[in-house]
């Protein structure tokens, strides 16, 4: 192992290209990962933050809100089954917001929410006519305390503070209390119109039973019902799982590059050796000495790549304009991006492990090449 | 011969290769002894089972009948991976074309021998030491192999077979690629080392001048040893 650490120390130049090329691949491992986290953070912010065990949707509904309705016979009936510990009505209405100072076209993309039960990180229901307002509405110019004037119907909305991570799909959210909500929706979209007690969907808290069993039980207690636990119901948002599916294949094609990269170049550099791996092997080298040298240098150098290109992305992301693209830089993204290359690089190296095995220390000898 | 310790014990050594459908016999009934501090040439053209005597004494390869032992130590049934410990603690090789590792220093490559096999760590820089200041290489300890000549470079290979104390030294033509000169004031040294530090050595080659450094020379012919 020492042999392989001086190699890296004194003859740098030979793994500069490897380490290059792992380097480009690093940042854009983790520049797609980055993505598909900021894209997956902006759609599902506003069902990721319920702090609750299950969401009940209308069965009819393909666990969607605007195609939901529940009215409050069947609420009452869920607040019945077993286990349902808390139940909270939830609406949403998605529209263009106007704000103060941005031109008459230049619209804010919000989801304007109206909740009972509070999600994770958002306070009480504000006052009526007021809202909290999710982080990313910042880049649009929304301010604290400013008037919004949202939709068709211009429906005011006063901004009581921001929250975080609460943006559903892909527009910010706007937090309210269920009669602003239904006031709003009421003005903007009168063919969606509820009425008095009626929800797009409930969020419900278990206790002392598993949500899978309570949601069963709610759906055969209503009879007309599709309650799915939170984690189902952000996979059911429209484009996740296309988004997950999309991208994750191409940070396999991206880990499946890096694997190849790795193996070709330690296969060359075996090959390039083989005359000193006989002589080493000749003076009591064994072969699982030689190959640990081979997968330690290939650690060392993607753990190389990985923290330049981490360092990279981090650079990137400060550089890019807030908004612009949903890019997120999690630490364990990064992580993970780097667990992956550094496990391409061991199995990488394994395609060189036969040919170790396979120099003869005979060869040394006889040989004057 | 007199009542020196045998280092190197042959007994009718064969080795066959399977070529095809035909045996190739590249050894044949070789019986060598060589004892401590004794220098044989061994002569012969190519093919004629230099190497593989070579090998099988250095416990690089097994072979096929016969019966090999090594400082006391029979090898003869040997696996692969007690072979690998052998040749850590018992056997000292100098190859054709000296083979050092390029990006250690002479001293690394001294002190390579110790890292491949058991550490004793601080004995083994001793010794690095102590070799390097025997074959005048004190001032080059810190100089890599391209920043020393042929005849320093060859003699940091001697200083690496001699490294583990070893009870047989093999040499494969280790003047080859010196000149006349160079390669007299090696094989000198060689001699020298030889006999200061008690191993017994087989030195391969083809020029009948190396033969006057040996103690004795043997020829193979067609992987059959004469006695010269």
């Amino acid at each position: 192992m020492r042999l392989a650490l001086r190699e890296l120390v004194r003859r740098p130049a030979r793994f500069v290209t490897a380490t290059l090329i792992l380097t480009v691949i690093a940042i854009l491992l983790m520049f797609l990962g980055g993505l598909l986290d900021g894209l997956i953070r902006s759609t599902t912010g506003a069902v990721r933050a319920q702090d609750a065990d299950l969401i009940v949707y209308s069965d009819t509904s393909q666990a969607s809100f605007l195609r939901s309705r529940i009215d409050p016979a069947t609420r009452a009936v869920v607040e019945e089954v077993p286990g349902v510990f808390e139940v909270g009505g939830i609406g949403v209405v998605q529209l263009g917001a106007r704000v103060p100072g941005n031109g008459p076209r230049d619209l804010a993309n919000v989801a304007l929410f109206g909740y009972e039960l509070t999600p994770d990180g958002v306070p009480d229901p504000p006052a009526p006519g007021t809202a909290w307002a999710d982080e990313v509405l910042r880049d649009d110019g929304v301010e604290e305390g400013q008037t919004i004037a949202l939709g068709p119907a211009r429906s005011p909305i006063t901004v009581a503070g921001f929250v975080e991570d609460t943006s559903y799909l892909g527009q910010g959210g706007l937090w309210a209390e269920p009669a602003t909500w239904r006031a709003v929706l009421a003005r903007n979209r009168p063919d969606a119109r509820l009425g008095p007690g009626v929800f797009q969907a409930l969020v419900v808290r278990v206790e002392g039973a598993s949500p899978g069993e309570v949601a069963g039980a709610i759906d055969a207690a209503t009879g007309s019902t599709e309650t799915l636990t939170v984690d189902a119901a952000i996979s059911e948002l429209p484009g996740v799982e296309e988004q997950q599916s999309t991208f994750n294949q191409i940070i396999g094609v991206t880990v499946v590059v890096a694997l190849v990269v790795i193996a070709l170049f330690f296969a060359l550099l075996t090959v390039e050796r083989t005359a000193l791996y006989g002589v080493l092997k000749a003076l009591g080298a064994r072969s699982r000495t030689l190959f640990l040298g081979l997968v330690v240098q290939a650690v060392i150098l993607t753990a190389i790549a990985s923290a330049v290109g981490a360092g990279m992305v981090l650079v990137i992301d400060r550089l890019i304009p807030p908004g612009s693209i949903p890019l997120y830089v999690a630490p364990s993204r990064l992580v993970l991006s780097a667990v992956l290359l550094v496990l391409a690089a061991i199995v990488g190296c394994a395609f060189s492990l036969r040919r170790v095995l396979r120099v003869d220390p005979a060869s040394a000898l006889g040989s004057s090449s | 011969m007199n009542d020196r310790p045998i280092a190197l014990d042959m007994r009718d050594v064969r080795k066959v290769y399977r070529v095809g459908d035909s045996d190739i016999v590249a050894l044949d009934h070789a019986t060598l002894s060589v004892e401590r501090s004794e220098m044989v040439a061994l002569v012969g053209p190519s093919g004629s089972g230099k190497t593989t005597l070579c090998s099988i004494a250095g416990g690089i390869l097994s072979p096929t009948e016969g019966r090999i032992v090594v400082g006391g130590e029979d090898i003869t049934g040997h696996s692969e991976s007690q072979l690998t410990s052998f040749r850590q603690r018992k056997v000292g090789f100098v190859f054709q074309s000296v083979n050092l590792v390029p990006f250690l220093t002479a001293r690394e490559n001294l002190l390579v021998v110790d890292e491949l096999g058991r550490r004793t760590g601080a004995a083994a820089r001793e010794r690095a030491d102590e070799l390097l200041d025997d074959l005048g290489l004190t001032d080059r300890s810190k100089n890599l192999p391209s920043q020393l000549s042929g005849g320093q470079r060859q003699r940091v290979a001697i200083g690496r077979a001699l490294m583990n104390d070893p009870e047989l030294v093999l040499f494969d033509e280790p003047t080859s690629a010196l000149d006349t000169e160079l390669g007299a004031q090696v094989m000198e040294l060689i001699r020298s080392e030889v006999t200061s530090s008690n191993t017994a050595a087989i030195v391969v080659t083809h020029d009948e001048r190396i033969t006057d450094y040996c103690d004795r020379s043997v020829n193979i012919v067609d992987g059959k040893l004469q006695a010269a």
